[in-house]
């Protein structure tokens, strides 16, 4: 697996954008996840971080979720080429 | 005449319970879904000449469950037994659509008559959304009615739909046409096959594909009853078999459900770029790391405050009413067991119940005031981390600190508590947490044993033992979630997926609304209960009644209000109140039984009369304290210094102090754990549903006490003190 294949949505940066690749967590987890919205192809920005660090706010499809840091480490992402490369 | 049954079905945060009671104003009934402690409310009312009863479902994102609780909703939509429903009431949020039409596109694959109600128009309009219902309510097939729950507007448009929608016979909606992939529609097709009439009985079409499909996304790591083995092995056979070829069954028809949800919103929905401005600086400051923080500490501070001693003169004008009340009675009847029975069993019982009102009002108050605007969700995301760390969700944290306050407002709360374990194990921790009813106790105990002044290293004794007591609890309480977690309520921890709503002003009607629901929760479910046990204790306290005795102290009371010197005449009449009201609690049942227990309790520092304290205080905490002062002779209305000087002047039978040092410290540590509150007891066992939980709350709570006093006792003799 390459690097760009393993970035999760919790490694996202504050404000920073993500499209959502796939989700590799337990049944219930990717069910409700899915369910929520989290498709493959769907756009997620993060927020922000509570303020002890976990868990983080995202915003998926018109509506804000927040998910443990754990959880998050479970949906993979790639960035979207309009923001250009993360430094 | 036929009453139609109508389901509110919607997300969490869709503005449902706000319709409901605008609909049903004050007419709704609250109860149970059985064998689970889910609140159920349903309601009967007249639409244009047309009777209904409404259910209001429990919020859901989606009909898939994992446990008994989020099965609710497909249970009841698929019913077809009577009574079973007739039509769906969705209400969706008309900001955040393409999330809340996921919700009815499940409902519509049901083939149950469905009407959809887009809420919060004002809102979508303020945000420039525009959204076409001509073109919405083709392509769905169901009616689309939009309002603005919080405002009134459109409930007429709304009961009109519902109304003509079943003068037209309740039509069957339209099959939502996805696109499923062939795989997918075989594996299905083969779960529907093997659905037998236990899960379903008598119900062909629609709804045995539908059932087929929610088998599919909810069996697997589950937590549901009731799915037969050989349906469950077949699910899993099939996602396997599926995953080999490359394809995810669950993804694939969720992604099917949403591909149509984003055809029809192409049509409908004009969207602007989405931002919430007025939420996003908002959150930019409430989840802020330090004025978040701080916040979220004064949020918390003034519920303690409020707790403590906002509500204190509310409870102080019950506890008057009451006194009045039995001052009254013994006016107007002659003196007597029966007298004692109505003003110290009954009228107490009352006032016991009556007396948790105020703090169960303000919580739930407060509570559905964070609920509503929004803020609830962002304490527990601040909070989660904390919590996490000993196995609670973010949720819990309201719950457990009202605990210092009182459990039986505490365990109301934990309502707000969706996941049912998590809620279970709150409310088994939540009475370890030192209650307000502990203070007088410990109070007590340090007046006696440290003076003010007294000073251990420099620091006030007495202030070092409280922090100690207090600290100690919250170190139990955590430990008892921990322990509880790992071992009684284990199983995965629910994934913490929460929605942060946007922030809205929250609608009065609505608000009051909880706390009259709550409250009546409260007296209907508790409070026959709480004052037949009071009249019990009463009962113990005071009997057998000894007319011999009475006689002769009434006699004797009559000769001393005849004395002429005003100062001896009192001092005499003082002394006999207090010889009596100690000689009845000996010789009450109560007493002999705190004599007998004597050796039990022996081993932990405590002599019978202390053991008539605790048995007393079955009845609250604090009455140890004037029990205490009756049966050490300080008299029924003794100041707590009364109280504490007679006990420190007092000895035992074999002459050592009534109250050592080490046995005064044992007696709060045995407080701290013991769970002695019977409200708090009947409290558990309403809300959980079964005394099964009530009773280990009590067993391991007073093992945890006597464990803890003994080797408070023991070791500290062991070590040298006394």
């Amino acid at each position: 697996m390459s690097a760009a294949e393993a970035l999760t949505l919790e490694a996202l940066k504050e404000g920073e954008e993500g499209i959502v690749t796939a989700i590799s967590a337990p049944k219930p987890l990717r069910v409700r996840l899915l369910e929520l919205g989290l498709l493959p192809g769907t756009r997620v920005r993060l927020l922000r971080r509570a303020p002890l660090g976990d868990p983080i706010e995202i915003e998926v499809r018109r509506t804000r979720l927040s998910l443990r840091k754990s959880d998050a480490a479970r949906v993979f992402i790639s960035i979207p080429k309009s923001q250009g490369a993360s430094p | 005449m036929r009453i139609f049954r109508i389901l509110l079905v919607g997300n969490p945060n869709s503005g449902k319970t706000t319709l409901f009671n605008l609909l049903t104003g004050l007419r709704a009934r609250t109860g149970n879904y059985p064998g689970i402690t889910v609140e159920c409310r349903a309601a009967r009312i007249e639409i244009d000449g047309i009777l209904v009863e409404l259910i209001d479902l429990p919020g859901t994102y989606s009909l898939s469950a994992r446990s008994e609780e989020e099965r609710i909703a497909i249970r009841e939509i698929l019913k077809n037994t009577p009574p079973s429903p007739d039509l769906a009431l969705v209400i969706a949020d008309a900001t955040a659509l393409e999330r809340h039409l996921y919700l009815l596109v499940q409902v519509l694959e049901t083939g149950l008559p469905s009407i959809l109600c887009l809420n919060m128009m004002d809102e979508a309009r303020a945000q420039g959304l525009k959204i076409d219902l001509a073109t919405l309510e083709k392509s769905l097939g169901i009616p689309v009615v939009a309002i603005a729950a919080r405002h009134g507007e459109g409930l007429e448009g709304l009961k009109q739909a519902i109304a003509s929608s079943i003068r037209l016979g309740l039509p069957v909606p339209k099959d939502p046409p996805l696109t499923l992939h062939p795989r997918l529609e075989q594996a299905l097709d083969r779960i529907e096959k093997a659905i037998d009439a236990s899960l379903l009985p008598q119900r062909a079409g629609r709804a045995r594909r539908a059932l087929a499909r929610w088998l599919l996304l909810s069996v697997g790591e589950d937590e549901l009853s009731e799915i037969p083995p050989t349906l469950r092995a077949l699910v899993a056979s099939e996602e396997k078999q599926a995953f080999e070829d490359g394809l995810a069954l669950d993804h694939a028809l969720i992604s099917a459900r949403y591909a149509w949800i984003d055809t029809i919103l192409k049509q409908a929905l004009a969207p602007p770029s989405f931002h919430s401005s007025t939420t996003e600086r908002i959150d930019r400051f409430l989840t802020h790391p330090l004025w978040g923080s701080l916040a979220f500490m004064t949020a918390m501070f003034f519920l303690f405050q409020m707790l403590f001693k906002g509500v204190e003169p509310i409870v102080s004008i019950i506890e008057t009413l009451v006194s009045l009340t039995q001052s009254w009675l013994r006016h107007i009847l002659p003196p007597g067991p029966l007298v004692e029975l109505l003003a110290n069993g009954v009228v107490a019982g009352v006032g016991n119940v009556l007396v948790f009102l105020p703090q169960i009002a303000f919580l739930s108050f407060f509570l559905a005031f964070l609920e509503d605007t929004g803020y609830l969700a962002r304490v527990a995301f601040v909070i989660d981390r904390l919590m996490g760390a000993i196995g609670l969700h973010g949720r819990a944290f309201i719950p457990m600190l009202s605990g210092f306050a009182c459990a039986v407002p505490a365990i109301l709360s934990t309502r707000t508590i969706e996941n049912r374990r998590d809620r279970l194990l709150v409310m088994l921790t939540i009475p370890l947490v030192s209650c307000s009813a502990r203070l007088p106790v410990y109070l007590l105990v340090i007046g006696i044993l440290f003076p003010p002044g007294t000073s251990v290293f420099g620091l006030e004794a007495g202030a070092l033992l409280l922090f100690g007591m207090y600290a100690l609890s919250i170190l139990s309480a955590l430990g008892a979630a921990y322990l509880l977690r790992h071992f009684l309520l284990r199983g995965p921890r629910p994934p913490f997926l929460l929605e942060l709503p946007p922030y809205r002003w929250p609608d009065l009607r609505n608000l009051l609304r909880v706390v009259f629901d709550r409250s009546w929760a409260f007296v209907s479910n508790a409070g026959s209960l709480i004052t037949a046990i009071t009249v019990v204790l009463w009962a113990l306290l005071h009997l057998p009644w000894n007319a011999e005795r009475e006689r002769w102290f009434e006699q004797r009371l009559a000769e001393a209000k005849v004395i002429s010197d005003p100062f001896l005449r009192s001092e005499r009449i003082d002394q006999l109140v207090r010889e009596r009201a100690e000689e009845r609690m000996e010789s009450s049942f109560a007493g002999r039984l705190g004599q007998m227990i004597e050796p039990l309790i022996a081993p932990l520092g405590f002599d019978w009369k202390i053991g008539i304290g605790i048995l007393a205080s079955f009845a609250a905490r604090e009455v140890l304290v004037s029990t205490l002062g009756i049966v050490y002779g300080a008299g029924e209305e003794a100041e707590a210094k009364d109280i504490q000087g007679r006990i420190r002047q007092s000895k035992r039978k074999d002459g050592r102090p009534a109250l050592s040092a080490l046995s005064g410290i044992s007696l709060m540590v045995f407080y701290l754990f013991a769970a002695q509150c019977m409200s708090t007891v009947i409290m558990v066992f309403r809300e959980s549903g079964s005394w099964r939980w009530a009773l280990l709350m009590v067993a391991y709570m007073n093992s945890a006490a006597y464990l803890a006093s003994l080797l408070v006792y023991q070791g500290g003799k062991l070590l040298g003190f006394e």
